[in-house]
């Protein structure tokens, strides 16, 4: 039989992980990246990795319970399935990292420590320090190292992939991809192809993630004929410092170590912030939300940060929006020891030690919970079907999607710490699965001619963008600008139906310009420019389904939050008339669910350049749907009347079955 | 909300950046000098993305957007290291502000010299990883199943290997280390990729591994698993291009953004090395 090679596209945690999975497995990897893998965005990931662990299981926890939190969480948005899987393995997951020489902080004992996060009342996260990404992510390049001196893995690094390979039955037999040094473009056959390219937040212009989450990878296939799904739920993280280049971003886990969010009572007051004495200061997250505090879920803390700012007009500063976050009461010992790595970056690009003064933060686009369809299948205990070959396929048979690039997990707002956990999860448990797809297909040669037209369609788009357009002025830097300041505006935290419209027809024109674009180099070595303009006009067909999804879901869930279509909190003081509301709330959540309880599906039409929306159902096979009710007023008879309800559909269910 | 150098009473209007500028491998360098306009807050990643949009010198002529790699912009990715006024550094936190408080004329920037220049500020750092195969930087497990949690570790042990985990191959070290001399290796025509890369590692095993590297032999001969390979990894210390080579200039530890204590893991390989080869002496 021939040799099984599989392409991975991706050196994040996610890509990583896949490739040193498929080497245990015997397959031969070809491993493709933007950048040396060891500098993928993974490594800016800091606060830490969930799962639960014998500490909080003794406290009432069980992989159940994250994996409730994560749905919960999530908005109920999130297929249930691989959820119950991924918080099934994550205590593996841990063990596994462990093993691979992750320093995790220790306990005095020599456990591993963990922290709390946002979202969840037990303490979950494993922690490396502040830079558990990057610590995760060594260990992970580490083995991969090792299976490449092995000559397992050939690293192709500094190359972008251009597009999959689709033969006559519509399987993926391989990628076209582009040196970017030489600028070579070159067709590489595979029997599969992985997809592990991580977010879009490039598409925002300025964002927490790095200079190559443009997209463009996820959008290329989708313009192959892959459904994207989700598109319009980007998490805005709570804290991040705002910059001209971009937004740092400040992990939960300084919340999780006992920060504290807080503005002055009096709008832009005066004072240095230690000054002002604790009554004078509105600790907002605290006194709204008792119960979780600082470590309300992201959306909720985002939405909150930003309720303050922009409508209660207590920001820090009077000319730009920001709140504190406070660390300064916390020893300076343990803060170096447990969040050294974030607070260095503030000290570095802030010039201000925040040991000693509360840091100045405000949210910023951090984190793309839609991403390439991608299908599994469940078993028979509500999981996934281990070794199944159609887990986290994307609708392109043997073209496969992991990590943050595909839509699983995360649903409607992801929980901290959860990122990492799935990028390793979906890499590892994907790895079985690619080698039975492998295993089921006729293992002929791909013709020469497939591999030289796929090839051949990517130099002429190539030699199309350096010399088609002479004569136009439009310049990719500038037409990417305008782009992401509309999109920030538009389509973060507040959507509006009437903005969304807007920047759907002005996005429209951009892409038209962008189409157009005339580059101040034309060389062939080395040419950032051309690569820059192409990943930029491969950026608008993700941002119109983020705009065009967000503008057809009337509803607010997680990240998505329209005010315009808010479920009012209940007014009524006399007991009866408050149940009587409770119900009518319950009602109205149950009627929406109906309607927009769903995934929504994009495909891409090329001829209106569009992208074209179905919906999906949710599984919701294990945890029924339930409102979601941080601090809203009368959540308590709410939950209430939604727990008859819930005993009394069970109830029925039982006699109807029995 | 970057806390402005008070030594900078008046900003200036305009930057002028001075870039050392070559086309490709192997062709001659050449300067050129940008101005744009001055903003609050820059970083030289946000002066060299104003000289990609502008594309034009000083005097006016249309030329090609500087070629440079940035990745993360927190400094953590470690991918824009670069000469600024001289120092090497990573471009994401070198503040505008702070540069013109040292330079008011203008900021200089420069492509690293101990690596091939790809072009403009953009090197080819591809040795330095290989560095890193040299030494068998990983831990050897078995499998990567679940076979229950790793040994338990003190907290003092998770505290000596964290700072040495935290090196993200940026190449500060190397680019300041007296003994790290440039090896170029160019394409010779009708090579193969596989050919070409084992003469090029060939080349790079003959020349020093360099401080990161040796950081790595020590974070990995002391985890519980990763010693299983000490041997080897001192082996690799030992032979042409290893510990011998220092000259223990300090510097690497001087210029390291992440401040990784990398005298102290030269020092304790250089006794690690000795020990092992006293001992593989008596083994003969």
């Amino acid at each position: 039989m021939a040799e099984k090679r599989v392409a991975v596209v991706g050196g994040g945690l996610a890509g990583l992980a896949s490739v040193m999975k498929l080497t245990e497995l015997g397959v031969k990897v070809d491993l493709f990246s933007l950048t040396p893998v060891k500098r993928s965005h993974s490594v800016c990931a800091q606060g830490g990795i969930n799962s639960c662990n014998d500490q909080t299981r003794q406290l009432g926890d069980s992989e159940w319970k994250h994996f409730d939190d994560t749905v919960y969480g999530g908005d109920f948005l999130n297929h249930q399935p691989p959820v119950k899987e991924m918080a099934m393995w994550a205590p593996k997951v841990i063990d596994l990292m462990d093993r691979l020489g992750v320093p995790f902080n220790r306990t005095g004992e020599g456990f591993i420590d963990r922290r709390r996060f946002g979202g969840t009342l037990y303490k979950r996260t494993a922690f490396a320090g502040a830079t558990t990404g990057q610590q995760l992510l060594y260990a992970l390049d580490e083995q991969v190292r090792r299976q490449e001196a092995e000559g397992m893995v050939r690293k192709y690094e500094f190359w972008d992939f251009l597009r999959p390979i689709l033969d006559e039955q519509g399987n993926c037999r391989g990628i076209v991809a582009q040196d970017m040094v030489s600028m070579e473009i070159r067709s590489f056959p595979a029997d599969a192809a992985v997809m592990a390219t991580g977010g879009c937040g490039l598409v925002y212009g300025r964002s927490t993630m790095s200079v190559f989450c443009n997209g463009s990878a996820a959008s290329r296939c989708f313009q192959a004929g892959a459904k994207y799904a989700n598109g319009e739920f980007i998490q805005v993280h709570p804290t991040a410092i705002p910059g001209a280049d971009k937004l740092r971003l400040m992990s939960e886990s300084a919340r999780g170590e006992g920060g504290r969010v807080w503005v002055p009572r009096k709008a832009q007051d005066p004072r240095a912030p230690q000054e002002i004495p604790d009554s004078d200061r509105y600790y907002f997250l605290e006194e709204r939300y008792p119960e979780y505090g600082n470590l309300v879920p992201r959306d909720i803390a985002t939405r909150e940060i930003f309720d303050i700012c922009v409508n209660e007009g207590l920001s820090v500063e009077d000319d730009r929006m920001c709140v504190y976050l406070d660390l300064t009461h916390i020893p300076a010992a343990e803060l170096d020891r447990k969040l050294g790595g974030i607070l260095e970056i503030y000290e570095k690009f802030q010039g201000v030690d925040p040991r000693v003064e509360p840091m100045k933060i405000f949210p910023a686009v951090h984190y793309s919970m839609g991403g390439l369809w991608a299908d599994y299948v469940k078993s028979s205990d509500n999981g996934l079907e281990p070794g199944a070959p159609e887990n986290h396929m994307t609708n392109i048979p043997g073209l496969y999607a992991i990590g943050e690039c595909d839509y699983h997990y995360h649903g409607g707002n992801r929980l901290g710490a959860n990122s990492l956990l799935s990028c390793i999860f979906t890499g590892l448990f994907t790895g079985p699965s690619i080698v039975n797809y492998i295993d089921s297909q006729p293992h002929d040669a791909v013709s020469q001619e497939l591999l030289d037209s796929a090839r051949q369609a990517e130099v002429d788009r190539h030699q199309h963008l350096l010399t088609g357009n002479e004569g136009s002025q439009e310049n990719p830097y500038l037409i990417h600008q305008e782009l992401g300041d509309l999109m920030t505006r538009v389509a973060t935290v507040v959507r509006k139906n009437d903005q969304l419209s807007e920047a759907l027809v002005k996005v429209d024109e951009l892409h038209q310009r962008a189409m157009k674009v005339n580059l101040s180099d034309t060389g062939g070595w080395t040419n950032q420019n051309v690569l820059f303009a192409k990943a930029l006009q491969d950026m608008f067909p993700l941002a119109k389904c983020i705009l065009k999804g967000a503008l057809q879901r009337d509803e607010c869930r997680g990240a998505h939050y329209k005010p315009d279509f808010q479920k009012p909190p209940l007014t009524a003081e006399d007991p009866a008339e408050r149940r009587r509301q409770a119900e009518a709330w319950c009602d109205e959540f149950e009627a929406n669910n109906e309607r927009y309880l769903k995934s929504t599906i994009a495909t891409w039409n090329a001829d209106t350049m569009q992208p074209d929306l179905t919906y999906e159902d949710v599984d919701t096979s294990s945890i029924p749907p339930r409102p979601r009710l941080y601090g809203l007023v009368g959540a308590d008879i709410i939950e209430e009347v939604w727990k008859e309800r819930a005993k009394a559909k069970a109830e029925a269910g039982q006699y109807a079955t029995t | 909300m970057i806390a402005q150098e008070p030594t900078l009473k008046n900003r200036p209007e305009f930057i002028n950046v001075r870039i050392k500028r070559q086309n490709g491998p192997g062709q001659e360098p050449y300067w050129e000098l940008h101005k744009i306009k001055y903003e609050p807050e820059m970083n030289v990643i946000s002066v060299l993305q104003r000289i990609a949009a502008q594309a034009t010198t000083v005097d006016g002529k249309r030329v090609t957007p500087v070629t440079w790699d940035c990745g993360c912009l927190e400094e953590v990715c470690g991918a824009c290291t670069m000469v600024v006024n001289g120092r090497v550094r990573q471009s994401c936190s070198a503040l505008v502000d702070r540069l013109l408080a040292d330079n008011p004329d203008e900021i200089v920037l420069e492509p690293m010299s101990k690596f091939p220049v790809i072009r403009d500020l953009m090197v080819d750092r591809e040795r330095l990883f290989r560095g890193l195969q040299r030494v068998k930087g990983w831990v050897p497990v078995d499998s990567y199943y679940d076979m229950g949690p790793g040994e338990r570790q003190l907290r003092d042990t998770q505290e000596q290997n964290y700072p040495l985990s935290q090196c993200m191959s940026c190449g500060c070290c190397l680019e300041a280390c007296p003994q790290f001399l440039k090896i170029e290796v160019p394409r010779k025509e009708g090579e193969t990729d596989e050919q070409y890369e084992a003469r090029k590692y060939a080349e790079y095993d003959k020349g020093f591994v360099g401080a990161n590297a040796i950081s790595q032999v020590m974070l990995f001969n002391n985890h519980p698993t990763g010693k299983a390979l000490a041997k080897e990894r001192l082996d690799a210390l030992t032979g042409p291009g290893g510990i011998a080579t220092c000259g223990n200039a300090q510097n690497c530890v001087a210029v390291c953004p992440k401040e990784i204590p990398l005298t102290t893991s030269i020092a304790r390989a250089g006794r690690a090395t000795t020990v092992h080869a006293i001992k593989k002496w008596f083994e003969r």
